[in-house]
């Protein structure tokens, strides 16, 4: 990386420069505005909205549509259902991960290539989607809350991931000491390893969070039952079904009719986007700085 | 295909000399190997099962692809048809439109998605002052993290033709606005746009993660040799970046037909379908909507099959080109 100090002053230095600043600039304007733009949205007046004379700051001020979200039952037994997916899911997904992880780093476990191709094997090739659902049929899960937390019990990717971590960054002094005290693998991995894994818990743990978190696909193949929708084939229904029908009255909103009702239905559109995505961007920053550590660990050794 | 529990455990190589590690003695018998190592057995047993039940399982049910679906049989399916199926989407008079679609797609996402990251990458590591580095990587990670459903639900009310916020401000330049989510043409570019979005900043870590372990003797020698920034990024960080570059190549090779299913489908409607209808979305529609179930899985196995040939394929050129390979 040049220093500021060690770089000369040249005319084309300096166009570089401000090229490369308009690049980052434009960047971060691509970035950040979609996301910007809704926020403002979904609490501005949402005929200014609709005529587009917001831009940059809130104009006017409407809490509609937070109200209607509020008011509306299926977002919030959405919202309960995911939460509950979400953490039962995640902590399925560690507690089968972690331990499978650390037992694939042990150098003297003879078995660990052939069973890591066994694992990676189901990266690239997979029974397609039929014969999957027909086999949740067979055990009953389809309709069945299950199905949102055991089959995706563990993700591989997760799997290289913590292996690498273990293999690389857990002191192998420490395992000799304790193998000397006769501690076992087990108790090892519970009372050293794991402390000393933060990083990669809470990297992983992310990864597993978002995915559930933002799981539609499930729901939507094999869940008819409402009830247990997650929040996402909610959103769906709000936010897509009425799509290309401007007119049409969507949501819990659509009240009236054309035009007027479109624009309620969009800031109730808005004010769901910011409801649903808030938690996820709430965990963001506090693990945000784990990300290059998780990613390099994995990239060490595919 | 099928490897149950049963036989991985057998195929233990107990002939393998083990390292014993506890108590520092050799063991070289079956039995010898479960006495030490029974403990990491138990702690991989959880992930085997799930990956036996739910991925392998699901893979010995792909005979179905060959027989005619039974009810009562389930998942091992019925009367032996051969490539019944098989022909009959190669047949049927969507097979070309589907393929087409699905590699238009694909292929366009593959080449900008692959490029995008790269040119990110070396774009950031050029801003000189690690907060505000730091503050543009955080920021360009973020939309990696919004659902699906949430941004087709953005690109929904930002598209939309009365009151979207794209339309109003083309339209400040007189750009008359248009369906862009009901136009078949405009399908690909919607589509490929928005996954650069929203993943671009996050492919890009990797790319950032191999440009900071450069040593630094390198641009000093590059420097005192009179060459520019853009020389230096030319002949110093790109050829950084192409081994991490070449896998990730093979690894998107291995889904050039893995169109996104759940972008594409929730993208879907019935004005741009000709340009949006792909071999995912028209299994889940025959298989799962209309229960034609050895059809779809035959379909399925064809999308399959092909993607795993273009990763092997991939892999064995680059083995050969680039000298670097996934086995």
């Amino acid at each position: 990386m040049l220093t500021t100090s060690l770089r000369r002053r040249t005319p084309g230095d300096l166009l570089f420069s401000i090229a490369v600043g308009t690049v980052v600039a434009l960047v971060l304007f691509a970035t950040i505005y979609p996301i910007w733009f809704v926020s403002i949205a979904s609490v501005s007046d949402p005929a200014m909205v609709a005529t587009g004379r917001v831009w940059l700051i809130p104009q006017g001020f409407s809490t509609f549509g937070y109200e209607q979200i509020l008011a509306d039952d299926r977002i919030w037994t959405g919202y309960r259902n995911t939460l509950l997916y979400t953490v039962v899911g995640t902590a399925l997904n560690l507690v089968v991960t972690l331990p499978a992880a650390y037992a694939l780093s042990r150098r003297e476990f003879a078995p660990r290539r052939a069973l890591m191709f066994f694992f990676a094997f189901t990266m690239f090739f997979s029974g397609g989607l039929i014969p999957t659902y027909l086999l949740y049929r067979d055990l009953n899960l389809l309709d069945n809350w299950l199905v949102f937390v055991l089959p995706s019990a563990l993700n591989v990717y997760n799997l290289i991931i913590a292996r690498a971590f273990f293999e690389n960054s857990l002191p192998e002094e420490l395992f000799e000491a304790a193998m000397l005290d006769g501690v076992g693998y087990l108790k090892f991995f519970v009372s050293m390893a794991l402390p000393l894994s933060k990083a990669i818990i809470a990297v992983i743990g992310l990864y597993y969070l978002v995915q559930h978190w933002n799981d539609f696909f499930t729901g939507l193949i094999f869940v008819r039952d409402y009830d247990k929708q997650p929040l996402q084939i909610v959103l769906r229904d709000i936010l897509l079904s009425n799509q290309a029908f401007a007119g049409g009255a969507g949501g819990a909103g659509g009240s009236g009719g054309g035009a007027y009702a479109q624009q309620f239905a969009d800031q109730i559109k808005y004010g769901v986007i910011i409801v649903s995505t808030l938690p996820v961007l709430l965990v963001y920053p506090f693990i945000q700085k784990y990300f290059e550590k998780g990613v390099m660990v994995g990239s060490v050794k595919g | 295909m099928a490897v149950t529990l049963d036989e991985t455990a057998a195929n233990v190589p107990g002939s393998t000399p083990v390292r014993a590690m506890v108590r520092g003695r050799r063991r070289r018998t079956l039995s010898g190997h479960l006495r030490t190592r029974w403990q990491l057995w138990l702690m991989l047993a959880p992930a085997v099962v799930v990956t036996a039940v739910f991925s392998y399982v699901p893979m010995y049910g792909i005979q179905l692809a060959f027989r005619e679906f039974d009810f009562a049989a389930g998942l091992t399916g019925g009367k032996w048809v051969g490539f019944k199926y098989f022909q009959q989407f190669f047949d049927s008079p969507l097979f070309w439109d589907l393929i087409r679609n699905t590699v238009a797609i694909s292929l366009t996402t593959l080449m900008v998605g692959f490029i995008a990251p790269v040119l990110l990458a070396l774009t950031v590591n050029q801003i000189v002052g690690p907060r505000r580095k730091r503050f543009t990587q955080t920021a360009t990670y973020l939309p990696h993290f919004i659902s699906i459903v949430v941004v087709v639900g953005m690109l929904q009310v930002f598209l939309s033709p009365t009151s979207g916020v794209i339309p109003h401000f083309l339209g400040l330049f007189g750009v008359e606005g248009t369906n862009y989510l009901g136009d078949p043409g405009s399908f690909v570019s919607v589509y490929v746009i928005s996954e650069v979005w929203q993943h671009c900043g996050w492919n890009s870590i990797i790319y950032l993660a191999a440009l900071s372990s450069i040593d630094t003797q390198l641009y000093e020698a590059a420097r005192v040799d009179g060459a520019s920034r853009p020389q230096i990024i030319r002949h110093v960080d790109l050829p950084a970046l192409v081994p991490t570059m070449v896998v990730l190549f093979i690894l998107n090779m291995g889904g050039v037909l893995n169109a996104g299913f759940e972008k594409i489908f929730l993208m879907q409607n019935p004005m741009n379908l000709p340009a949006s209808e792909v071999i995912s979305t028209y299994v889940y529609k025959i298989g799962i909507l209309q229960s034609q179930f050895s059809y779809s899985t035959a379909i399925g196995l064809f999308n399959t099959v092909i993607n795993f040939a273009f990763l092997v394929l991939t892999n064995q050129l680059a083995k050969k080109f680039a000298n670097t390979s996934l086995w």
